[in-house]
């Protein structure tokens, strides 16, 4: 059966999040892996409620492969930020590249939104 | 230029107020999502797959040295650094936060930029030949109807919910710089018997899924009737477009269906009713009030060079790369200038990019040179559109030191992508990379001056941002099961010889596919009958079959 | 529903009948395009208010023979995106110069009152929250205009002549 991680953007900002615990990471390695699909589905429906108040869309649920990495080339980039290979001039090589290391939220695997 | 004037600043003001509106009661839920993403779309504003994107309007393709370090602004404050020059005269920001996106435009309105329609199902951003006023082959300055067409199509009441996006491009010059076949609908200035000026206007073309090549609604409308010729347009496909079918949904499905006779005739029926009630006549005073903003800068008298070519185009200039000669300096109108296309393809750079850094410098080197304006061009590059010949030294010799020099325009390098699936939320695969690896090939420059003109084009889906379908060597990148896959299309033109590049066959992977192009290049280069037979002549004359055979190789070839 | 015509809330003249249903007394009814034209004669007959209620899809063209008795025309918003009745509400007041109500129904956004108004119309069935003061606000946050309409406001070009 396929695992499947459920994934949002924050609407004020846009930032690419992940489901965790019944909030929200913003990195795919912190990210909850469902192995069932009920699970899944319930983590999609619980995520309605950020929709609802408005503090996230476009969430949706993708397949990844056991050792957690996304099916789909798509998601590994979103994951990781633009492949962009050997850039002249961008600096957004994507999430690693990123200099400033976030603040510490109080609850380590739940970002305000 | 065209200058503001106070109710043009209002507009624009206000439009930034009502967005900021917008997008404050979107994050009090008082507009859902569905509501907002059409009103945010219609500001240009896109949630892409990392982020939101902003894509900025550049009118007819033309910027200030102060709207230039504007953009520069924006992309250092608000976004990380660079813009992304678009197929559309447009530049995109790729990292905007939602809640700064009011800022940005009344920032950008300060210079008179915005992003009114740069997106959504509404008329966009009107584009010009970006040698407008410059080239040697131009009846009539685009600029001025373009700046018409945009003031008309702003916030139109009729036409902003559209059955699908609408594309209008404006050319005024023999050689067509601007894609017009390719538009949903297409201005371009020509001459009648009786020696008048007026417009031939085209309908109906497009890329994307369903291409087509755009026909001929009106050879000849009369200057003060354009807008009511255009509205005519607007209206039979607001009204007849359909709207049950997203991918049916653009004007050449609605052209192609009613046939060129009968969009004549309806169009005929709704120009007449508009044009006899005169509310949209453009009158010779508002006519000659625009083009006087258009009007070119004083030419200075100098003198020709004995030792220019017969095109009038300097051959050897001491101190300028004779290869930038070659390719990127072309004929202008005046004596003693030229037009110098600035490279945004440099060897394994993104195609299109252009850092705050240059964007900041190349608006120094204007205000030096008393360069009032810059040109965005659909190829993705830059355009300084009046250069004095004398000037052409100290001007490439910093362009060198921007790392804005590559000598490689209009050549195998010169590769327009769209975004792909490095950032587009709708791309099934990469483009970037793809032209990366391409130039890269590709790179040595006798070799691609030896190829000669060979417009490669690649679009990460089926919307054809990159133009595939217009491309000498077009690529389309496909998804097969999550794995990227790669078609080559052969024969494409956006030029005035407009035609839709043939699929060649099954796709490549995304690590063949460069040596798929080569073969097909080394192919040409064994059948062209001389160095000046084109790519596009040699493949018109021997057809698709020659190309096939070698394209996939031997062991490809096994595979299939 | 609560019904906005020049510019204030007003009791609604008329009642929206459907198919089948019989007609109200005393008040004027508003009908399909469908009904309409199989039972014209009896719904002018009735001596009271006439209105004609058309789909998206229906082109007002088809009404042109009794617009002059007909006293409204209501167009459909089927989903907000469909910007169609622009078209057709401009129609009815530039080709056809319908001095009737033009109202719209259906699905539509505050942000689309001022397009709609320009292009004709004079009446807008809201939501029941709906506050008149968003209706003007609505209407006001662009000074000024670039093209004609079926308001008849004067243009930024005419403006610049003065």
């Amino acid at each position: 059966m396929a695992r499947q991680m459920l994934t949002a953007n924050r609407l004020r900002d846009g930032a690419v999040l992940y489901w965790r615990g019944g909030g929200w990471v913003e990195t795919l390695a912190e990210g909850e892996v469902h192995a069932d699909p009920a699970a899944a589905d319930a983590a999609l429906a619980a995520a309605q409620s950020f929709v609802a108040r408005n503090e996230v869309v476009g969430t949706y649920l993708f397949d990844v492969q056991p050792d957690g990495t996304p099916v789909k080339e798509r998601e590994i980039i979103r994951a990781r930020g633009p492949s962009v290979r050997d850039p002249i001039l961008r600096k957004d090589g994507g999430k690693q590249a990123a200099a400033p290391v976030p603040p510490v939220p109080e609850d380590p695997y739940n970002v305000s939104i | 230029m065209y200058r503001y004037d106070e109710f043009d600043a209002r507009f624009v003001a206000e439009r930034v107020e009502q967005f900021r509106g917008q997008v404050a009661r979107r994050l009090t839920g008082e507009l859902t999502e569905d509501q907002f993403k059409p009103l945010r779309l219609m500001n240009g504003l896109y949630l892409q797959l990392h982020a939101y994107m902003l894509r900025v309007a550049v009118p007819y393709g033309t910027l200030s040295p102060k709207q230039l370090r504007m953009l520069a602004h924006v992309a250092r404050k608000y976004d990380k650094g660079y813009g992304h020059f678009t197929t559309r005269q447009n530049i995109q920001f790729n990292w905007p936060r939602l809640v700064d996106v009011p800022d940005i435009l009344a920032d950008l309105a300060t210079v008179e930029m915005h992003a009114i329609q740069t997106s959504g199902n509404c008329i966009r951003n009107v584009t010009a030949d970006h040698f407008a006023g410059a080239a040697a082959d131009e009846i009539e300055d685009p600029r001025p109807i373009a700046e018409i067409i945009r003031q008309w199509s702003s916030l139109h009441p009729e036409f902003s919910f559209l059955p699908r996006k609408f594309k209008i491009a404006v050319s005024g010059a023999a050689h067509d710089r601007a894609a017009l076949k390719f538009h949903d609908m297409a201005v371009e200035i020509v001459r009648n018997g009786a020696g008048e000026t007026g417009y031939r206007v085209y309908v109906g073309g497009g890329m994307g899924r369903t291409p087509y090549v755009g026909y001929v609604v009106s050879d000849f409308v009369a200057k003060p009737d354009i807008l009511s010729f255009l509205e005519a347009v607007m209206r039979v496909y607001n009204e007849q477009g359909r709207r049950d079918n997203l991918f049916k949904a653009r004007i050449k499905i609605l052209a192609n269906a009613l046939g060129a006779d009968e969009m004549r005739r309806q169009v005929a029926v709704e120009f007449e009713e508009i044009r006899t009630s005169g509310t949209l006549t453009v009158p010779a005073e508002e006519l000659a009030r625009i083009d006087a903003y258009f009007a070119p800068p004083e030419f200075e008298d100098l003198p020709d060079d004995p030792a220019d070519g017969a095109d009038g185009m300097p051959r050897d200039i001491p101190g300028v790369d004779p290869d930038f000669l070659a390719t990127n300096v072309h004929p202008h109108r005046a004596k003693g200038y030229c037009i110098v296309t600035i490279s945004l393809k440099p060897i394994g750079g993104v195609p299109g990019d252009a850092t705050a850094e240059q964007m900041d410098a190349l608006a120094d080197l204007m205000d030096e040179h008393g360069m009032a304006e810059i040109r965005v061009s659909h190829e993705q590059n830059l355009v300084l559109p009046h250069v004095r010949r004398k000037d052409l030294p100290a001007i490439h010799a910093r362009l060198t030191e921007l790392g804005l020099a590559t000598p490689n325009a209009g050549l195998i390098t010169d590769i327009i992508a769209c975004p792909g699936l490095d950032y587009c939320d709708l791309a099934n695969a990469r483009s970037i990379p793809i032209a990366q690896k391409i130039a890269e090939r590709f790179a040595d420059l006798d070799r691609q001056h030896h190829i000669g003109e060979l417009k490669i084009k690649i679009s990460g889906c089926i919307n054809a941002c990159g133009h595939h379908h217009a491309g000498h060597i077009g690529i389309l990148g496909v998804d097969k099961k999550g794995v990227e896959f790669y078609q080559l299309q052969l024969g494409g033109s956006g030029a005035e010889d407009a035609s839709i590049g043939e699929i060649l066959g099954p796709g490549f992977g995304k690590d063949e596919i460069a040596d798929a192009v080569e073969r097909v290049v080394e192919a040409y280069l064994t059948l062209r009958q001389g160095p000046d037979e084109r790519f596009l002549d040699t493949y018109r004359r021997v057809g698709i079959v020659p190309f096939k055979n070698v394209a996939y190789g031997q062991d490809l070839h096994a595979a299939y | 529903m609560p019904l906005i015509r020049g510019g204030q809330f007003v009791d609604d003249p008329f009642f929206f009948v459907p198919d089948g249903k019989a007609y109200p007394d005393e008040k004027g009814a508003i009908v399909t395009l469908a009904r309409f034209q199989g039972e014209k004669e009896t719904l002018f007959a009735r001596g009271l208010p006439v209105g004609v209620r058309l789909a998206s899809s229906e082109n007002p063209q088809v009404l042109k023979a009794d617009l002059p008795r007909i006293a409204a025309v209501v167009l459909e918003f089927p989903r907000f995106r469909d910007g169609r009745p622009f078209s057709w509400a401009r129609m009815l007041r530039t080709r056809f110069a319908f001095k009737g109500e033009i109202r719209a129904t259906g699905d539509f956004l505050y942000d689309q009152l001022a397009s709609m108004a320009r292009t004709g119309f004079d009446a807008f069935e809201v939501r029941q929250d709906f506050a008149l003061d968003d209706f003007r606000r609505a209407l006001a946050e662009m000074t000024n205009v670039y093209q004609p309409s079926a308001d008849g406001r004067r243009t930024i070009r005419d403006l610049r002549a003065g």
